[in-house]
């Protein structure tokens, strides 16, 4: 067996990488600080395996042309930061409630506004959760290596195509922008989920029929079904409805489809939690710094654990609650005001004592820092 | 026995006709029109994608209309239509939707949808007021008309959005009004068939929320004042910027051959294709 190809690559790049090796045939964007390498590397990548790729004049047409090639059938992208995730927004919507497959890559940076261009935050996790408005339940996953960046961008595929939904992929700028030696996976290595189609003939197709699974098959434009698909709020043929009892109904099943697997789309990382009596909570870069605070307790004798969110959205609440069961303490750690650390208040228990240490000055957080604080609370 | 169906109803959801067009609107005259320049020209209704934005003429291809449909957000239709042609130049991938969505909210992606030349066919519904909010100013309202928000007359100039995707450098560009039918079937036709961005602005009525500020009343009202306003381009040219104050330019403004976007894009990606698989054959 030759060895596996070995290669020295940008938490950007790997986003590319990860979304060509999912089938992604189509990407739309618009150049931004810092996920702009994500773009240049479609640019050249793309054309060589029969994909398109286009700049668009802003960031809503980019996200529109990427929910335009996905009712055409492709799996489709873009890659932005928070000034550009803000723009996109609606048409996100558009894409929960027309239940259109795509992911978005949101390599975060600092806000509110230009906010900090080139200084690494996570202050829009959030945003990804509750960016558009109306009710909808949204999937986010934060990955903090550059392969885990490869495997997390497959899996946002998936579970867009799985669950017929936009999927964000939270990065920091530390993640987008860090190099480090990977390996690729093979081709046939990693799970890569095609989306279902009709087999029924167009006349017979119900496109939001209720099923069991609530996730309908989606024929792709051209294909003879004479497809409707709207923004506004529709019945099970696609058509606009006014009627209380199909509204909810709607609305339910963009929830149910995603809150009933919860455990499928739940992905944490621990370490030394067994027997933890205090653990960190975190993502992104700040999950590298605290799985290396966490060692550097254990040598010291401390019962220091880590647990590592990959998934964000949906709050893994009941696996969180089942982790931190024996822990007194929980310190997170992120780089905003404690968005996350609401999240957790809620899940744990009220005698479980919810430790923060936030950063939001542009700067990592790093395990020195960590440790500090886990004297503190000691 | 029963009464005999058009054959037109194949191109329409007849399962939500009757249309919720207001009684005199000019959005189902250009249904009609374009339903027929459809079948005249023998396309495949399954074979066309057509996308809309927000506001009444939205409604005219969706639901109505029987192809793919995608009803998109506001201002953004050209937006979405792009993805799809690029990732399907083979479909028939026609816009329509109003002037306050097409060159208001969505003028960025007007003007570089026609600079790219991508093989659209959009068609712009221009009733010069935000008929569906009710009536407010439009960025194609008349000088001095009062509106719901210019109770004291609007002072902006309105966009000739014609003029506009022209210089941005379309294939096909052309304006007429629903007042002319056969002259709006026979461009869209052409439109229709031109491998770059062509561009039909339909002057077209909206009694309720327009008319009725400028004392028009009925469609047929505003029909009568459609044929009396226009000038065909040809003698536009001869007249000046005074004397074509309050007239409507009808007829074609370009009708040019540019290499269209997504077949080039095509022949990027197949060069390249074709490079990789010479590189490593070597």
């Amino acid at each position: 067996m030759p060895d596996k190809k070995r290669v020295l690559m940008q938490g950007n790049h790997a986003c590319v990488a990860g979304a060509i090796y999912a089938g992604m045939r189509f990407y739309a964007g618009y150049p931004i600080t810092p996920s702009t390498e994500v773009a240049e590397g479609c640019a050249r990548r793309l054309p060589e395996i029969g994909g398109r790729f286009i700049q668009m004049e802003d960031e809503i047409g980019s996200i529109a042309a990427v929910i335009g090639a996905s009712v055409a059938g492709l799996k489709s992208m873009t890659a932005t930061s928070g000034p550009g995730y803000s723009l996109m927004v609606e048409n996100i919507g558009y894409a929960y409630m027309t239940e259109t497959p795509c992911v978005i890559i949101n390599v975060q940076r600092g806000g509110p506004s230009t906010g900090l261009p080139t200084k690494v935050s996570q202050s829009d996790t959030m945003q990804a959760r509750w960016g558009t408005h109306g009710d909808y339940t949204a999937i986010a996953v934060a990955p903090s290596s550059v392969a885990e960046t490869v495997t997390e961008t497959i899996r946002a595929f998936n579970l867009s195509e799985r669950f017929r939904t936009p999927v964000t992929l939270l990065l920091d700028e530390v993640i987008g922008h860090m190099r480090e030696i990977i390996t690729l996976p093979e081709p046939g290595e990693c799970e890569v989920v095609e989306r279902v189609k009709p087999t029924c003939p167009p006349e017979q197709f119900i496109p939001f029929e209720m099923t069991e699974s609530l996730v309908n098959p989606m024929p792709a434009y051209g294909e003879g079904y004479r497809n409707v698909i709207t923004g506004l709020t529709h019945d099970t043929m696609g058509f606009t409805t006014n009627k209380p009892v199909e509204i909810a109904p709607k609305l339910d099943k963009l929830r149910n489809k995603i809150m009933r697997h919860v455990d499928e789309i739940t992905r944490l990382r621990t370490e030394f939690i067994d027997d933890a009596e205090i653990l960190f909570i975190s993502y992104g870069s700040v999950a590298r710094a605290a799985f290396q605070a966490a060692k550097i307790a254990r040598e010291a004798g401390a019962k220091v654990g880590a647990i590592q969110l990959q998934s964000i959205w949906p709050f893994p609440d009941k696996e969180l609650m089942e982790l931190c069961a024996r822990c007194r303490k929980v310190i997170v750690g992120e780089l905003n005001m404690g968005q996350v650390a609401i999240e957790v208040e809620r899940v744990l228990p009220r005698d479980t004592e919810v430790h923060t240490l936030l950063r939001y000055d542009g700067e990592i957080l790093t395990p020195m820092q960590l440790l500090e604080k886990l004297d503190e609370v000691l | 026995m029963s009464e005999p169906r058009h054959r037109l109803m194949d191109y329409v959801r007849e399962e939500i006709m009757p249309h919720r067009f207001c009684v005199g609107c000019g959005c189902g005259t250009i249904l009609n029109v374009f339903t027929h320049a459809v079948a005249e020209i023998d396309l495949d209704p399954a074979r066309m994608v057509c996308v809309s934005g927000i506001g009444c003429s939205s409604w005219i291809p969706s639901p109505y209309f029987k192809a793919d449909t995608l009803h998109t957000t506001h201002g953004r239709p050209i937006a979405f239509a792009t993805g799809v042609k690029v990732m399907r130049p083979d479909l028939k991938v026609v816009v329509i939707a109003g002037d306050g969505d097409v060159s208001g909210i969505g003028g960025n992606h007007l003007i570089h949808a026609a600079r790219r030349n991508i093989g659209l066919s959009v068609f712009m519904v221009n009733n010069g007021i935000y008929g569906m909010t009710g009536g407010q100013v439009a960025p194609t309202t008349p000088e001095d008309v009062k509106t719901s928000t210019t109770p004291h007359g609007n002072i902006e100039p309105p966009f000739k959005v014609a003029d506009l995707v022209m210089a941005a450098g379309a294939s096909y560009v052309a304006r007429w009004t629903t007042y002319h039918v056969f002259q709006l079937r026979r461009a869209m036709e052409h439109a229709l068939n031109k491998e770059g961005f062509s561009f039909i602005e339909i002057v077209s009525q909206c009694p309720d929320y327009f008319g009725r500020r400028v004392g028009l009343r009925t469609g047929v009202d505003f029909l009568q004042k459609f044929k009396g306003q226009s000038v065909r381009v040809k003698k536009a040219e001869t007249m000046t910027e005074e004397e074509l104050a309050d007239k409507i330019v009808v007829g074609q403004l370009c009708d040019r051959d540019r290499p269209e976007f997504s077949s080039r894009l095509h022949r990027v990606t197949a060069e390249q294709v074709e490079l990789i698989k010479k590189e490593r054959a070597g």
